[in-house]
This record gives C-alpha cells, structure tokens and sequence, in this order.
C-alpha cells in the first residue's frame, strides 16, 4: 500500500472517490423530517416524551402529567423502605420549595405496589414535605417507566420530553439543581 | 433491547456501563500486547492510558461545573458526586486527549509508534461501546421495512447497533492483522481512523437519532468524511515521508519490503 499511495495520480483518485461517494452518500441518506423520532414517542429515555399517566395524590387529589405542560417536571420514583430514597428527599424538598415559583412541578411517585402506604404518609410528615406524593397502588407507573432501581428520576421540559434520566441515588444538590436549572433555561 | 441491572448486594450496575468498563480493561490489554513489538514500554503506556481516563473524566465533571458554577459555588461537595448525567462529555474527551498529550512529551513517547499501539485499545473500546449501545437501547435505528428488522417503540427500525457491532469487530481484526505486517509507523492507527470514519459515514444512515444540520443532513456524517479525508491525506504524507527517510541508493528495495495492507 505504501507505494500504491506514492503514485500520485492514485491518490488523487483515492480523495476525489471519497470525496464523492461520501458527500453523494451524505445527501442519499438525507433524513427525511417525518422519520426523527423527535421526542413524539413515549418512552422512559432521554429525548423522547415522558409517558402519561394520571394518579391519586396522598390526600386523594387527581394528578395529571398531561396537565403540567408548560412546567418543568421531575418525576421522582420512591419508596419509604428504600435508603437512598429516604436521603435525597430532604434535598428534594430544599430544591422544590426555592425553584416551585419557577414553573418546577415535582411528582414524588410513591411506588405504593410494593410500601406501605401507612409507613410512605409517616415518612412525609416526618419531613414535612410539600410536593405532591402520588400513589402508584398497581405499579402502572413503575412499568410505564421501566424502573429497574430505586430511586429513579426523570427531568421532564416544559414540552413534556424527558431530558435527563438519574437512576440510583441520592442525587446531590447541585446534580438536582443543575439539572433543573438546564431545562428552565431552555424554556426561557 | 434494554437488558436489566445486576444487583450486587446494594450496588445496583447497569450492564452498559458494566460493558465500557470491560472495554476499557480488554482495550488496555490489547494495547499492551503491542508493545513488544512496536518497542515500547508497557507500564508506560498503560500510565499514559490511565492518566488520560482520569483527565477525561475529570475534566468532564470540571467541564459541567463550570456550566453551573453559581449552584457548585453553593454546594462545592456536590463536584464529588459522581453522576454519570452530570458529566460533559466534550470536555472530558478534550481533557483526556491534552493529558495523553502532555504525558506523552514529557515521557518523549514517539507520537505515530504509540498512536499505533492505542488503535487496537481504541478498535476494542469502539466494539463495546457498541455492545453497550445494544444493551441500553441507545444509538438506535430508523424505520425500515428489511426482513432483519427489530421492533421497538411501535416501529419496525434497523438493528444499528448490531450493524455498529459488526463494523467495528471488522475494522478490529483488519488492524490487528496489519499490525503483524511491516507498516511505516502511524499505518495502523490512520488506518483504523479511517475505517471507523468510513463506518460512522455508512451506518449513520441508519440510525434514528441523529443530530440534523439544515436540511436534513447528519451532522456525524459530515464529520466522519472530514476524519476520513484527513486520515487519507496523513496516510499519504507519513508513507511519502517513510520512503524517502530510507536512502536514496536503496530506497527502492527497502519501500518494496515496507507494505501497508
């Protein structure tokens, strides 16, 4: 090969074709707009809508997701068993009450299908939190979203598509408040 | 498409990123089985490999803070939280690619012999990331209608990560067998350059979630001819200057022996 590239003429040949057959492929696999998913599918990953749902709220209110365009959503899938959940949701709170007047909706989903309800209120109470806890009594929306690991927590934009997607936890402040500013900022 | 975590006691892994790390551990040890031949010092490339993955990921991290300094001047403990969604990831690559490079001068590391004994890491690395795109369900096809198309999200759509799979297991074993040839130093690293750009260019095609530039067009594609057309060009001119770094009176002989391919 190396004195195949030393014929000059060759390699010439050899960048033109590129050259050509690249651009011509680029141009051939244009995408058509219709084919981008574009965050019009329903799916619990970055950059696609964030699946509906409507659920019960502790003290009985209904609660909509398809409702809340408009404002940033974190979607945040707990259980009052679970240690990780348990820690992050005194930072959670921090957060909700300083950036709510924002536009932030924070739907703290008590995944209910496997806690006790009674254990989950105690809990809230004990930390006197304020952000809307919603009862998944048959784990539709544990399945809707996939969750694999508690706590789970989807960023939702103000168009409704998910931007960021924190599996584990306990998220830090500043991953919390950064990830919230990032989409706020976009809506801006 | 998406395969479950594996729990560990507390730990929950998820098996993607579980797939880089064995990427990163098997591309290393490919790296090292060149050293021997291209004559370099194994701890040091394996010093200069991790050096760079600590840059890069520090850099990431320092790259998203910066973002975000006014919420990291509050809660400067939050930099040490390692969360995967808070990492830019261009910095990260910046970062890891100057460390490599500083360490690299100061170690005087021939730049093109030890580009070469990166590829087959690099070839590796490229090939689980692949494997990691499959198990996360990321990097995903078009629509289409072939007979080996998979279903997801309601749409028939290419199996692009089984296609990504495929190339780079290909542009693997062609460097791997080039390396045991005689090639002028740089051959093997251009070469796998040039094969994972031409790859990229052919199989963004396919994919169903690409950056679009106005009309249409991929962004990575016209990034990928770019590398590709580049990594010709040095092809050419590390070659030309191979030969004529032989002496004139036996050039002939001696670039006959030198093969690339």
């Amino acid at each position: 090969m190396l004195s195949w590239f030393q014929a000059t003429h060759r390699w010439r040949m050899l960048m033109a074709a590129t050259l050509l057959f690249g651009s011509g492929w680029i141009a051939v696999s244009r995408e058509p707009v219709s084919s981008t998913t574009a965050g019009r599918i329903p799916s619990p990953r970055e950059g696609f809508s964030a699946p509906g749902f409507t659920l019960e709220r502790l003290d009985g209110k209904v609660v909509t997701l398809a409702d809340m365009q408009g404002q940033v959503v974190v979607i945040n899938l707990w259980a009052s068993w679970c240690p990780p959940c348990r820690e992050e949701m005194p930072t959670l709170e921090r957060v909700y009450r300083e950036l709510k007047g924002e536009g932030v909706e924070l739907l703290a989903v008590n995944t209910s299908y496997q806690d006790s309800l009674a254990e989950a209120t105690a809990f809230v109470k004990r930390y006197g939190l304020t952000f809307p806890i919603l009862v998944d009594a048959r784990g539709e929306v544990a399945r809707r979203y996939q969750l694999r690991a508690l706590p789970s927590t989807f960023f939702v934009n103000a168009d409704g598509v998910i931007r960021k997607v924190i599996i584990g936890g306990p998220m830090s402040e500043a991953t919390i408040r950064t990830s919230i500013e990032e989409l706020l900022a976009e809506r801006r | 498409m998406m395969l479950p975590i594996i729990h560990i006691g507390p730990l929950a892994i998820q098996l993607p990123g579980l797939l880089l790390l064995a990427g990163v551990w098997l591309g290393t040890a490919a790296t090292d089985s060149q050293a021997g031949r291209l004559r370099l010092s194994r701890a040091t490339l394996q010093n200069l490999i991790l050096f760079g993955l600590v840059s890069g990921v520090l850099g990431a991290r320092l790259g998203y803070a910066a973002r975000f300094l006014n919420v990291y001047a509050e809660n400067p403990l939050g930099l040490f939280s390692l969360q995967p969604a808070t990492l830019s990831p261009g910095a990260g690559l910046i970062a890891g690619l100057l460390a490599c490079w500083v360490y690299g001068q100061r170690k005087r590391l021939p730049f093109w012999a030890t580009a070469d004994a990166l590829a087959p890491g690099l070839a590796v690395f490229s090939l689980s990331t692949g494997m990691a795109h499959l198990a996360s369900g990321d990097a995903f096809g078009a629509p289409a209608r072939v007979p080996w198309a998979v279903e997801l999200w309601g749409d028939m759509r290419h199996p692009s990560q089984i296609y990504e799979i495929l190339f780079a297991g290909l542009a693997l074993m062609v460097i791997l067998e080039m390396g045991r040839r005689q090639t002028f130093p740089g051959c093997v690293s251009l070469v796998w350059v040039a094969l994972a750009s031409a790859s990229r260019l052919f199989l963004e095609a396919f994919r169903g979630d690409s950056v679009l530039l106005i009309g249409g067009i991929r962004s990575a594609q016209i990034l990928a001819l770019m590398t590709l057309l580049a990594a010709l060009a040095l092809m050419r001119s590390l070659a030309t200057a191979s030969s004529r770094a032989a002496s004139p009176a036996r050039g002939a002989r001696i670039s006959d022996g030198i093969e690339c391919l």
